[in-house]
């Protein structure tokens, strides 16, 4: 199999072959990661000297936090392929995505809370970090309302391509308009390239491990949910065909 | 252009539809809150700007779905959008003329609101000013989302699901632009900013508004 160019996997049937090779792999490694960077993270790494045992909530949300952000990222690159090429798959991948997406900053703001309530003696806080997560959240739901509100496929996917545009430039938009409305609460990035910034070895490695299995996760579950929504398309058009004939 | 402009305003006011209608909305939310929150003017004062603010957000958002509806079930969008004016004219009219009958008379009637509320003297100024440069921009970013939901049976819900996220900028820099106004702080930079997120939508949105249009009248 030599692989010519990316676009091959916008054919539906490729696709589908391709990802009957990938997923079982994929999964098997998600489940992997994500038990060993837990396991890992919870029960062999110390309590943190200040925060004691709330620190391994890290695991968890850190991990969900950085998908919840990835995913619209990767909406937004298939909506523009989508409205560039037309590729159906690229479109399906998107409303895939979505709900993950959406589950992932409930995860991230569900964890900080509980964090949050013994840490910072609150469960909510109007931070900006917070508040943009929550803002991020209300942009997910009616990007979900909108795709299952639009009968016709086609002008679903055109509809919430363009939204996730105009959606994303409001979102950096509202992240920013946050920043300056409200002073921060939220401790800085737990992970950057600046070494001196993130957190330390003990808790770095698990916490790579744990990312890794979102992200696997997260690529099976894209990849299952298309592959269903692309079934469920063709069985829609056998049953009108039988229906006709 | 002008024509279809005034045809717009003229079916906005004899309908009975945005004009009374947002106004009374706006006045009946200024009305509940010191039901909600109590009489001491002190405490209303502190509040008011955030409160008009968000009164003249929900009013426009009631108006929105008036915006394309009619035109969509009578046919007229079909026959706007084979018109020689390009859909972007149309949609940027359109949300003209949502302004100048929804936007416009809140404006308007926000220092006489401010006075119920007991909106402090040195308040009204950017509180007005900061209306006058956010109102449009709630009026075409309203116009995309009611773009987005033409096609649907019942919409109205959607919309400001859709809609109400993207009003989050405009809100925090106009109702901060009208508190720092208030306390005496510089409010230079929210006004610069607000009047970018409006200058911004104007110039940009109409165009993902006319795409979402072709793609609803396809």
């Amino acid at each position: 199999m030599s692989l010519n160019s990316l676009w091959e996997y916008a054919n539906p049937r490729k696709f589908i072959e391709t990802t009957d090779k990938v997923l079982p792999w994929v999964s098997v490694l998600a489940v992997l990661a994500l038990v060993g960077g837990l396991v890992w993270g919870f029960f062999f790494t110390p309590a943190d000297y200040r925060q004691g045992a709330t620190v391994k909530i890290i695991y968890i949300h850190v991990p969900s936090a950085l998908m919840a952000i990835n995913i619209w990222l990767m909406m937004l690159v298939t909506s523009l392929v989508w409205i560039i090429r037309r590729h159906h798959v690229s479109a399906l991948a998107a409303r895939a995505a979505a709900p993950v997406g959406m589950v992932m900053t409930l995860i991230a703001l569900i964890t900080g809370a509980i964090w949050g309530q013994p840490m910072w003696g609150t469960w909510w806080a109007w931070d900006p970090r917070l508040t943009s997560f929550l803002i991020l959240f209300l942009f997910y739901i009616g990007y979900i309302a909108l795709w299952s509100a639009i009968e016709d496929d086609d002008t679903a996917a055109d509809l919430t391509s363009i939204l996730c545009l105009v959606g994303s430039v409001f979102a950096l938009l509202s992240r920013y308009a946050v920043n300056f409305w409200s002073q921060g609460l939220h401790q800085g990035a737990s992970l950057s390239m600046d070494k001196e910034e993130h957190v330390a070895d003990v808790f770095y490695y698990p916490l790579l491990l744990s990312i890794a299995g979102f992200v696997l996760l997260f690529i099976s579950l894209v990849l299952l949910r298309t592959r269903t929504e692309i079934r469920a398309r063709r069985m829609r058009v056998l049953l009108a065909r039988t229906r006709m004939g | 252009m002008r024509a279809l402009l005034l045809r717009d305003m003229r079916l906005a006011m004899r309908a009975g539809g945005g004009f009374g209608l947002g106004l009374s909305f706006f006045l009946i939310v200024v009305v509940l809150v010191p039901f909600g929150v109590g009489p001491q003017s002190a405490l209303l004062g502190k509040i008011a700007p955030g409160i008009l603010w968000l009164g003249a957000l929900l009013a426009c958002l009631l108006s929105l779905d008036r915006i394309f509806a009619l035109d969509w079930e009578d046919g007229s969008l079909d026959l706007l959008a084979t018109a020689p004016l390009p859909m972007e004219a149309i949609v940027s009219v359109k949300a003209l003329a949502h302004w100048l009958t929804t936007g416009l008379p809140l404006v308007l009637a926000a220092p006489l609101f401010g006075l119920l509320l007991s909106l402090p003297e040195a308040g009204y100024k950017p509180l007005i000013l900061s209306l006058i440069l956010g109102t449009p921009a709630l009026s075409v970013i309203g116009t995309f989302g009611a773009a987005l939901t033409v096609s649907l049976k019942r919409g109205g819900l959607l919309l400001s699901l859709l809609v109400l996220p993207l009003y989050v900028p405009t809100l925090i820099f106009g109702a901060e632009m009208a508190r720092r106004g208030i306390a005496g702080v510089d409010s230079t930079t929210p006004m610069l900013m607000l009047a970018g997120i409006t200058c911004g939508t104007i110039a940009l949105l109409p165009f993902a508004s006319a795409q979402v249009l072709r793609a609803n009248l396809r």
